[in-house]
């Protein structure tokens, strides 16, 4: 199965993705919207259906496509594990440069504390 | 107001901005954030069992910098690029380059700014970054430095062979 974000890595397929937000539709509608020709409408489609960010629902004659909800959480969880990372990385920063501090003051001679003095 | 929490928010389809307080002044941080040897002992996330293993910077403007890292025995990916502005102690201009597989960067560069801002002895750290795209910005996202992310990873790595 393909990952959502090898599906969404083709420009059109994201903006088929983009423009079922709005709603499902059929496959005539969303070419008309994105100015591509059927056959590649229906290419696209069936790469995301593929990855399972589009359903299809038969409705009275028509087949719309709709987004699901599952894999766009997971665009969610992509800038929340950046979230995490950088956390994690701004701790580690914290703990050095409190150290560089702890360090450099030591090694400074005596003085007194010396809040909003220039240096 | 606790600013002792990074916050990250992806503010527009382009942009990523991370803020943080730091009890440090700006100088110690921007020092931190550009010598090679400081940025060795905090860039990686260790607990994600992330190591650097390169890590060289020539700091101009103009110069380059890159950031090698390894993720396991045998996964290495690196971010690089070159420096723009060099304020010391208050701004940092940069461009970066994500390369999932050494010497295949992904399309697209960024361009980031880091602004220190130090106000009684607390510094506020903003780091600014800016995608070409929504498209790459999506991709850097997803392609996170994650465990379990080996079917993405591969799969990149099949996307960014040229298919001619």
């Amino acid at each position: 199965m393909l990952s959502t974000f090898t599906a969404l890595a083709e420009p059109n397929r994201l903006r088929i993705v983009e423009l079922l937000r709005h709603g499902a539709r059929p496959v005539g509608d969303i070419g008309e919207a994105l100015r591509l020709n059927q056959p590649q409408v229906s290419k696209h489609l069936r790469v995301l259906r593929e990855a399972r960010l589009v359903d299809v629902e038969a409705v009275a004659q028509q087949r719309l496509y709709g987004l699901r909800a599952e894999p766009l959480r997971e665009l969610d969880q992509w800038l929340e594990r950046y979230r995490s990372l950088w956390e994690e990385r701004l701790d580690q920063l914290e703990e050095l440069t409190s150290e560089l501090e702890a360090t450099s003051s030591k090694a400074k001679p005596r003085r007194k504390k010396a809040k909003g003095r220039k240096s | 107001m606790n600013m002792k929490r990074a916050t990250t928010d992806r503010i527009s389809d382009r942009e990523i901005v991370i803020k943080r307080a730091f009890s440090a002044s700006a100088a110690t941080l921007f020092d931190a954030w550009t010598k090679p040897e400081l940025v060795r002992r905090w860039w990686a996330p260790a607990s994600r069992g992330v190591r650097m293993v390169e890590c060289d910077a020539d700091l101009r403007a103009g110069g380059a910098y890159r950031y090698v890292l390894e993720q396991g025995k045998d996964r290495r990916f690196a971010f690089a690029g070159q420096y723009v502005e060099l304020s010391r102690p208050s701004r940092l201009v940069y461009t970066q380059r994500f390369e999932p597989v050494l010497g295949h960067p992904m399309p697209g560069e960024a361009s980031v700014t880091v602004s220190f801002e130090e106000h009684d002895g607390t510094t506020l750290l903003v780091a600014s970054e800016i995608y070409p795209s929504k498209e790459v910005l999506d991709g850097v996202l997803a392609s996170g430095m994650e465990e379990g992310m080996q079917e993405t990873w591969s799969q990149l790595d099949a996307l960014l062979t040229p298919s001619t």
